[in-house]
């Protein structure tokens, strides 16, 4: 699969697997693709529950630049994260949006909108831990950027083996729901559709 | 010798560049390390931590920098190979006992992952700007080797390097790393322990009774006493003689010094490692290391892209300075560019041994962030415009 230069930043807050989407993205693309993948990530005053970001670029020939420059592909799993990435996306570009917790709005550019209740698939599975793996599924179903065979191989060997069964369902769920958002309705972010959330 | 199997986490990791220093470290056989945390070099002694248990070693986390870098050249003596791990203001604590090192001969690594300083500086950030004093921070004259990766492969390659280079010549070895290059994640191959190349300890075979502690055979590298084998040998700071004990007559001094620096200056083409490319007809040569060697590159293709003819050298040893290296490629080439996280370092080494052959141009930056590629370029097109000096 060719896998042209591809930036990627993935948002939220500290605790929803930020940094752990990034890690599994790129082992499935460096380890498990044969591609190209450096991962960085904002240090700083990050703790559970702190603003977190972690960049990922991707390609067949090795990176140079570490740090990307316009993102291709967004995922924001938080409103602060939205509102502060949401404008840098490149046209033409992918968002993806943890339908729950961001409210979508207008954009100058012209993208592409996917959202998926990420955190509420978790919770269904029996433990909201796991969606980031939802959303890593959802990532590789929209996306279409990597295999799904090497995804799934990235999420086993990157979580603790008692949380492993739980974490490939979660990825297996965020993959169908991935699926259907791209067949049945292109854009999926439909204003109605969010649901206004507020912490416990 | 190869490594030891027990050290080695053969396989294809994804992991960041401090991670992939601890298991160079690991696998080049250090079992010993002392330290004390300080962002951005901390994952390198967590990982230690955890990991130097299962194969046998142990890590201590001391009150400071200072009594780290000495602690782990006890570890040393002790016959244990030994690294200590830190930043800017922890490096800076450190210089008294890396001329400790220097004077003693003790093999040792110092990991000094860069960030902004000067002073606290920025803790989360990058900066290549502890260049100069990786080389020049303790008093006296004295040679050391330092190393600069660019990719946590290299942080991985190069740190098994670093321990070999310091068993090898008997010098501590700073490891020269950035915050970038510390964070980031990347593709690791760890190989089998046979593939890897370890160089042991100069242990001495001649009897107890023969045995001179600072005697050379020649090569300017002295051999170490097993601890604990029935040798006499004396450690110390001060000028010493043959036999390891102070002796301060200016003759002693010269012969001591002189070999310190020598066994070191006379081996630098030996040391010198460095990755080239389109050096030859070439007008420009950007000069670079760490990090910024691989926002250099991109600025580097966009000039080709523009037709021009740049060179590339990216200095993985940072000292012993390659500096005949320069020397030949500055009678060739109109000017050298050399983009630093700092306000001018490493290009004054390039500037001197180029000694006016070709110019020179510096890219400086204050550290906090790394170069935009296209500040690079432009100074690359200034550069091939120029005349030839």
């Amino acid at each position: 699969m060719r896998l042209q230069l591809t930036e990627i930043r993935i948002a939220g807050f500290g605790g929803q697997g930020v940094i752990l989407s990034a890690i599994v993205l790129g082992k499935a693309a460096s380890i498990y693709q044969g591609a190209f993948a450096t991962m960085t990530q904002n240090f700083g005053p990050e703790a559970r529950g702190g603003a977190c970001s972690a960049q990922l670029v991707l390609s067949d020939s090795p990176v140079l630049y570490p740090y990307i420059t316009q993102p291709d592909i967004l995922v924001v799993m938080s409103q602060e994260a939205y509102a502060r990435f949401g404008p840098e996306l490149k046209d033409g570009g992918i968002m993806i949006v943890e339908q729950d917790l961001v409210r979508v709005s207008d954009h100058k550019q012209e993208i592409q909108v996917y959202s998926v209740p990420a955190t509420r698939i978790a919770e269904e599975l029996g433990k909201r831990m796991v969606l980031n793996s939802v959303m890593v599924g959802f990532f590789t179903a929209v996306t279409l950027l990597l295999d799904a065979d090497a995804v799934r191989k990235a999420v086993a060997d990157s979580v603790p083996p008692s949380f492993r069964e739980l974490n490939l369902k979660a990825f297996e769920k965020g993959l169908e729901y991935g699926a259907t958002a791209l067949t049945a309705t292109p854009n999926t972010a439909d204003p109605d559709l969010h649901v206004e959330y507020s912490r416990e | 010798m190869k490594a030891d199997p027990r050290g080695v986490l053969t396989g294809t990791h994804f992991m960041d560049g401090d991670h992939a220093c601890c298991e160079g470290a690991l696998a080049a056989g250090s079992r010993f390390a002392a330290g004390y945390p300080i962002t951005p070099s901390t994952e390198i002694v967590e990982r230690f931590a955890s990991r130097v248990p299962t194969v046998g070693g142990t890590f201590i986390q001391m009150e400071d920098e200072l009594a780290a870098s000495i602690t782990l050249q006890g570890a040393v003596w002790g016959g244990a190979k030994a690294f200590t791990v830190t930043s800017g203001p922890g490096f800076s604590l450190m210089m008294e006992h890396i001329g400790y090192a220097a004077m003693t001969e003790t093999p040792c690594v110092f990991v000094d992952v860069q960030r902004g300083g000067p002073s606290t500086g920025l803790p989360t950030l990058p900066a290549q700007a502890d260049m100069m004093q990786a080389r020049w921070g303790s008093h006296g004259d004295y040679e050391i080797i330092a190393l600069c990766p660019n990719s946590p492969q290299e942080c991985f390659d190069l740190t098994i390097k670093a321990f070999n280079l310091a068993e090898e010549f008997r010098v501590p070895v700073m490891f020269m790393m950035d915050e970038v290059v510390g964070h980031m994640t990347e593709k690791v191959v760890i190989p089998a322990a046979d593939q890897i190349e370890v160089v042991p300890r100069r242990h001495t075979r001649k009897p107890v009774d023969e045995y001179l502690p600072y005697a050379t055979n020649g090569d300017l590298v002295p051999e170490m006493a097993h601890a604990g084998e029935g040798y006499n040998f004396h450690v110390t700071g001060l000028t010493h003689d043959e036999h390891g004990y102070p002796n301060m007559t200016p003759q002693i001094q010269d012969k001591l010094v002189r070999r310190l620096q020598n066994k070191i200056r006379d081996a630098a083409d030996r040391i010198a490692l460095f990755e080239e490319e389109q050096l030859e007809g070439a007008d420009v040569v950007v000069v670079s290391y760490g990090i910024t060697s691989r926002v250099a590159q991109r600025a580097i293709e966009a000039a080709r892209e523009r037709g021009l003819r740049v060179g590339k050298l990216r200095l993985i040893t940072a000292w012993p300075f390659p500096e005949k290296k320069i020397r030949e490629l500055a009678a060739n080439v109109k000017a050298f560019v050399v983009p630093e996280l700092n306000l001018g370092q490493m290009v004054r080494e390039v500037e001197r041994a180029a000694a006016g052959q070709a110019k020179t141009f510096a890219v400086s930056h204050a550290g906090g962030g790394v170069h935009n590629p296209e500040d690079i370029l432009k100074v690359i097109v200034e550069a091939s415009r120029c005349q030839a000096a």
